[in-house]
């Protein structure tokens, strides 16, 4: 028995460095649980099966923060991963990590894997990519804040759940009513930063930022305390003094809210489909996000929010074709489309967009596509491409609680919002000087 | 008359006191030692460069109005937290002291709550005060008032102060109790025929007689307050809401390792350590003074 057992152990140890051998072993740190990690497994686990060369092996690494910590903490000890996932507002901290990252086009012209950079939708990959249009991450989870309506809700208001809801003029009328209708909560919303500010800007084709929200340098200053902001958080600072918009906090506190049918309109990312359609007993439906009709006639698009897949640099030029390989698995039509069905983020290909509708599925689920016209009905300018920002994180905190001055009624919108300038400035000048 | 033992040569006394003298160098001055020297420059999260700025990093933190209204928020929040942790651990334990049955489950019972970790008891008080589920903040509804500390700074202060003492309290319970069964009976006993009565003999015997362990407490749990709460912080309100729970010790962890502003962070540690150093030299020069061993 023992010497079977020997024999057993003996084998296996043998045959282990073979098999090793004869893969090469990628690494892929991202920052998905619950159903969406296994979805990223899934896709993980398709394309080892499709291919005999590579092996990706990928591992949960806490949440967007987190794994971005982790991938610079494993820099630091030499001990990086091939692919990290990094969420959009780290972009400009990875760009500016020359040396730490290897930019996508160049791994992909190197590996020799098919890349084809014309092929992801243009709002997607203007986050992504520099001035120049030389792709420098693969934009991976992608979505766009979207209105949410809670039908029984405007039912039981007695307001009409079929008005117009495009303008925020006309969202200003539904408040009225619903509160009038004896509507608890009228409003919530998620990401208020993303959705109020950073989004705001872009759909009005409205800089957040100056030096085209940071593309065009480090040298970037905040212009979120323009009139089209200030007007429009003025009017949800109203809203919230008289208990039509309600505030639960800096992240997506409110979509439990929304989810358990106790609020009448949600602003919150495409991506929250997922969720709310599970849960969600009361009929819902989605709406584009509201525009100001004072400032515009036809709004831009809107920006992304999500995480996009950098490579590290110091590995093998063997391990670096795998992941050019395994890049173009994930970009390839049919796991964008199934990516995009199943979670509600936006096809990063518009040939995924193209087989969704082809499959039907945008009429069996009416609404899921609105992210994605909203995302390309125009062509993005200086101003809606996106945002790249030095020490994001810490200006988002810092609108975070300026907004929140707004909201409990201590400041006024232009307060709050010079105040932030002021501070996120001083941040931006810092990360200049750490990266000149 | 004192009886002295000394060593001959200098072998083994360096021998004996080089463990604590290395365990202290590999994790206290050496890190100290980094953090002072980190504190000079501004790196990038991925510590291929590092700009140095010599004190510009305490320059720009200390020219922050922001900043400096956090050392303000750092003093309430201290002096609540060693507040709601000492002064109901004193009442536990004299009351646990005047049992005479049933004292040995009621201490264990008291214990409890030390064992859970400040991360987790910020999540548990978070649940009972959440606005929407929360049971406390529902009965504050039935009662007609609106607990909102998402927007409300007070509220948000008093819960976060709230959830960082309640684990404490255990633990000064421990120490209070100790203290008072320390108390020589014969001498209460004597107070007590002489027609003192209860709260009299409290405040003129026992609490004089327990000051050495209150100011130890005292110091201690400072230290609590301004190092270790940092995880209730972050569960519950994040420093929010605007800047009304940023601590000290958050915005260290904030800045550091969410912001990777790896050089204010270290900046502000090393103030960090002034500050409590500077609090822990005038508590043992001036209430010190106050203690009777």
């Amino acid at each position: 028995m023992k010497k079977l057992l020997l024999g057993a152990f003996a084998a296996t140890t043998a045959l282990t460095p073979i098999a090793a051998s004869a893969e090469t072993e990628v690494q892929f740190w991202h920052a998905f649980t619950g159903r969406l990690g296994e979805l990223v497994a899934a896709q993980v686990e398709a394309f080892n099966a499709s291919q005999s060369d590579y092996t990706v092996v990928q591992s949960h690494k806490g949440n967007y923060s987190e794994t971005l910590n982790a991938g610079i903490a494993a820099f630091r000890a030499q001990e990086q991963p091939h692919i990290l996932m990094v969420f959009e507002v780290g972009t400009a901290t990875m760009m500016s990590a020359e040396g730490a990252i290897k930019p996508v086009y160049e791994v992909m012209a190197e590996s020799g894997a098919a890349f084809d950079p014309d092929a992801y939708i243009g709002s997607v990959k203007g986050y992504y990519t520099t001035t120049e249009g030389e792709m420098l991450s693969l934009p991976f989870n992608s979505s766009t804040p979207v209105l949410w309506v809670n039908r029984d809700a405007f039912e039981a208001a007695g307001v009409d759940p079929d008005m117009d809801l495009s303008t925020w003029e006309n969202v200003g009328t539904a408040l009225d009513a619903l509160k009038a209708g004896g509507e608890d909560c009228p409003l919530v919303t998620a990401w208020q930063s993303w959705i109020h500010l950073e989004n705001l800007s872009a759909y009005h084709d409205t800089p957040f930022a100056t030096q085209d929200n940071g593309f065009a340098g480090l040298d970037t200053e905040l212009a979120l305390n323009g009139p089209v902001q200030v007007a429009h958080l003025s009017a949800m600072g109203k809203w919230a003094e008289e208990g039509k918009f309600i505030y639960t906090g800096r992240r997506n506190e409110g979509g439990a809210n929304f989810r358990a049918g106790e609020c009448a309109l949600f602003t919150e990312s495409s991506a929250g489909y997922a969720g709310i359609k599970a849960e969600a007993e009361f009929d819902f439906e989605v709406r584009p996000l509201p525009y100001w009709a004072a400032v515009t006639d036809s709004p831009q698009n809107t920006i992304i929010g999500g995480a996009s897949l950098w490579v590290m640099e110091g590995h093998e030029a063997e391990e670096y074709k795998g992941v050019g390989e395994f890049l173009s698995f994930l970009s390839s039509s049919d796991v964008q489309a199934q990516w995009h069905q199943d979670t509600g983020y936006l096809p990063i290909t518009t040939e995924a967009g193209d087989a969704t509708r082809a499959a039907g599925f945008y009429d069996a689920n009416p609404g899921t596509d609105i992210a994605v016209i909203q995302m390309t009905a125009k062509e993005p300018t200086a101003n809606s491409k996106g945002l790249r920002l030095g020490s994001f994180d810490q200006i988002r905190g810092i609108i975070d609680e300026e907004l929140e001055g707004i909201w409990s009624g201590d400041k006024t919108a232009q307060e709050a919002m010079d105040s932030a300038k002021e501070r996120g400035d001083a941040l931006l000048r810092r990360f200049e000087s750490a990266n000149r | 008359m004192e009886k002295r033992v000394t060593f001959r040569g200098w072998l083994l006394p360096l021998a004996l006191i080089a463990p604590q003298v290395i365990i202290s160098a590999v994790f206290f001055f050496y890190p100290a030692g980094q953090a002072i020297w980190q504190s000079l420059f501004i790196p990038d999260p991925f510590g291929l460069s590092a700009q140095f700025v010599g004190l510009g990093n305490f320059e720009y933190l200390l020219s922050d109005p922001f900043y400096r209204a956090s050392f303000l928020t750092t003093a309430i929040f201290s002096i609540l937290v060693t507040l709601c942790s000492m002064i109901p651990a004193l009442f536990l334990a004299v009351i646990a002291d005047r049992l005479i049955k049933g004292s040995g489950l009621y201490r264990t019972l008291l214990i409890w709550p030390y064992a859970v970790a400040p991360a987790v008891a910020g999540v548990l008080w978070l649940f009972m005060f959440n606005t929407r589920v929360g049971v406390i903040s529902w009965y504050l509804g039935q009662l007609g008032y609106d607990w909102n500390h998402v927007l409300n700074g007070t509220e948000a202060m008093g819960l976060v102060v709230v959830a960082s003492a309640w684990g404490r309290i255990s633990y000064n319970f421990l120490f209070f109790f100790a203290a008072l069964q320390a108390v020589p009976r014969s001498v209460i006993e004597a107070a007590a025929i002489d027609g003192a009565h209860f709260w009299r003999r409290f405040f003129t015997i026992v609490l004089p007689l327990i000051t050495p362990t209150a100011f130890f407490l005292l110091v201690v749990n400072i230290v609590y307050a301004f190092f270790e709460t940092f995880g209730v912080i972050h569960t519950i309100t994040s420093g929010g809401p605007q800047q009304s729970t940023t601590i000290l010790v958050y915005k260290v962890f904030a800045d550091g390792f969410v912001g990777q502003d790896l050089g204010s962070s270290a900046a502000q540690s090393v103030i960090l350590l002034f500050v409590v150093g500077l609090l822990t030299v005038v508590q043992f020069k001036f209430i010190e003074k106050r203690v009777h061993y």
